[in-house]
């Protein structure tokens, strides 16, 4: 005699077999559907704090550079962070070139970080790769460092000429962020 | 509550009768801070600072939501309803200085309040639970503080919000996902701005609800005290009120003659001038620090200037700071002595006031800028914190021979002559 029948003060009658009860499925099912559908609820609880449509919107700008002379830099805005788009000299790429790249701390070429045959045009975020300060050096008289790149004030992290970190409590090199040229003059970012 | 001899709430009233059979409100004041709450007849003046904490607690809450009456969270005016608030809003400059020194000195109470739980070993058991609550009012007092800072929207509030929420940024993989979920965006903007004020608002009264969590734990076993003796009988107590509301009342008077004179006469010595000027996000300030409350970790987190096989420097930094405070959940069971009170300890005492040192050490290099020498002295001194909690404690707690305890408070009040009069219901205070 494999089955059971039980007598519930309610009077109804349930089968037992296996010794789970009609009552204990509809309890976990019950519970398992109300924790599945709670769950649920906090992804949009969640993701609202990640960044909304209108700051995504953002994430591409165009820059004109014909103003840019070699030795120069300007700074612009790109997903409200500072960037540097520096003309770099003869002097200045060739100065990056001399380094041995296994020698860094984050190990990159200058070809590595710039377009083919726009070897001069060096393109990087100002954010600083340790705290996330702006580094000094784009702007006409600002301080450019011991090698001649970025300097940023906050924790003394210096960057050379390829915006490559040398010194300094800084992990990373400056970030360089996507970008391509729409024409001689004009450079995309994002 | 605690104790057998606890005197019992009587309604007088016809009303507080008809109350006290419906809400027994007043029965639960009574018994939490009032006559029903039997207190060490032999506290001293450090046993003030939670008292003082609740008031400034209640300082905050009540100045802060007058300011966001007329405050405007939103990264365009931020920063001129701030200066609206100085100006313009009647007494509004009074009520914005009380309450940015209201944070410092809500953060120097309850400092001094920790420090005397390490002293006197409150963390012991049976008061693990106070501890560990406290610890999470510390830990929600600095996330409200930091977000605080940041809703005047001027330079060291934005490059504030940038290096912290940097922190997060140091962990691997997810950690730029989880930088850019805080803030809402890449940098710094309206987003983060108007989610701060959201959480600045809410998190005070969070510390309110653990505060009660915080009291409850201590009315479990009582209140400690300076001998770490445990209570024995009616004659070590004397009920809360009137002898410690009379007490804390003095020391509120002093609390805010102290708060009055830096309010009044000094309100922007602990700040920071750079915050007169508007957020910028293309120019860093100079030299960015945190508010002094925050110095001590500060340092912690720039001591690490050194990768360590894999783990980057920056991530050590932030696992260390965060370390610094974790570490104190643990302290019930690092340090095994079973003697409460420091002035029983003569080991740990030493110890303690080096300890003291230390942390005050560390404050001031946190303050200093990111260069030699004080790169360095921050790792000794951030190495002799964590010695001292991981190593010194726990060895302390096995060679340390104890001076010899009192038999009772009473005893240590009053002398061994009035052995007899332990179990008697003396109620005569101390003097």
């Amino acid at each position: 005699m494999a089955e059971q029948v039980t007598m519930y003060q309610d009077g109804s009658a349930a089968v037992e077999s296996d010794g789970v009860r009609r009552r204990d499925f509809i309890n976990i099912a019950a519970v398992s559907f109300a924790g599945v559908g709670g769950a649920s609820v906090l992804i949009p609880l969640i993701t609202q704090m990640a960044p909304s449509k209108d700051v995504l919107a953002l994430s591409s700008t165009e820059v004109d550079i014909s103003a840019v002379q070699p030795g120069q830099a300007i700074k612009t805005v790109f997903r409200k962070q500072p960037v540097f788009i520096r003309n770099l000299t003869p002097a200045e790429i060739a100065a990056a070139d001399k380094v041995p790249v296994d020698s860094l701390r984050d190990p990159q070429s200058l070809e590595e970080r710039t377009v083919d045959g726009k070897k001069n045009w060096l393109v990087t975020l100002g954010v600083c790769t340790h705290l996330g300060c702006v580094p000094l050096g784009a702007a006409q008289g600002e301080i450019k460092g011991e090698f001649g790149g970025y300097f940023c004030p906050c924790h003394g992290s210096h960057y050379d000429t390829a915006a490559r970190i040398r010194k300094g409590p800084a992990p990373k090199n400056l970030e360089v962020p996507e970008f391509s040229f729409l024409s001689d003059t004009v450079i995309k970012i994002g | 509550m605690s104790f057998s001899w606890a005197k019992h709430y009587e309604p007088k009233s016809d009303l507080t009768k008809w109350l006290d059979e419906r809400l027994p409100l007043p029965r639960l004041v009574y018994g939490a801070i009032g006559g029903g709450y039997p207190v060490p007849r032999n506290l001293n003046y450090f046993w003030n600072f939670g008292v003082l904490a609740g008031i400034a607690l209640v300082i905050q809450i009540v100045t802060g939501i007058i300011m966001a009456m007329h405050y405007a969270p939103n990264a365009l005016v931020a920063f001129d309803s701030t200066e609206h608030i100085m100006r313009d809003v009647n007494w509004g400059w009074m009520l914005r200085y009380a309450h940015a020194n209201g944070a410092s000195f809500f953060f120097i109470v309850v400092y001094i309040h920790i420090f005397r739980g390490l002293y006197f070993s409150s963390y012991k058991a049976p008061r693990e639970m106070i501890w560990l609550l406290g610890l999470v009012i510390f830990l929600l007092m600095m996330a409200t503080a930091f977000m605080g800072y940041v809703l005047p929207w001027g330079q060291m509030s934005f490059w504030g919000a940038k290096v912290i929420t940097g922190l997060f940024g140091a962990i691997p993989l997810v950690g730029e996902p989880i930088q850019q979920w805080l803030l809402g965006g890449y940098a710094p903007d309206n987003a983060a701005l108007n989610r701060f004020f959201s959480l600045h608002y809410l998190l005070p009264f969070v510390i309110a609800g653990v505060v009660i969590l915080h009291i409850w734990a201590l009315h479990i076993p009582g209140s400690s005290n300076p001998t770490g003796v445990e209570v024995k009988s009616e004659s070590d107590t004397v009920p809360f009120h009137p002898y410690y509301t009379a007490k804390d009342g003095f020391g509120l008077g002093v609390f805010l003659i102290l708060f009055c004179a830096v309010l009044f006469f000094a309100p922007n010595m602990l700040g920071h001038p750079d915050n007169y000027i508007p957020a910028n996000p293309l120019s860093t300030p100079a030299h960015i620090v945190p508010e002094w409350y925050f110095w001590p970790f500060y340092a912690i987190l720039r001591a690490f200037t050194f990768d360590f096989f894999i783990v980057p420097a920056k991530l050590l930094g932030v696992l260390a700071m965060f370390a610094s405070i974790l570490l104190l959940f643990f302290l019930p069971w690092l340090d095994r002595s079973p003697v409460r009170s420091g002035n029983y300890r003569p080991l740990f005492r030493t110890f303690f006031i080096v300890l003291v040192i230390d942390v005050l050490i560390l404050g001031y290099l946190g303050g200093a800028p990111a260069e030699e020498p004080y790169v360095m002295l921050s790792q000794l001194a951030s190495a002799y914190y964590f010695a001292h909690f991981l190593i010194i404690l726990p060895i302390i707690s096995k060679i340390e021979k104890p001076k010899p305890l009192p038999f009772s408070i009473t005893e240590a009040v009053l002398g061994k002559d009035s052995h007899g009069t332990a179990g008697g219901p003396a109620l005569q205070p101390a003097e």
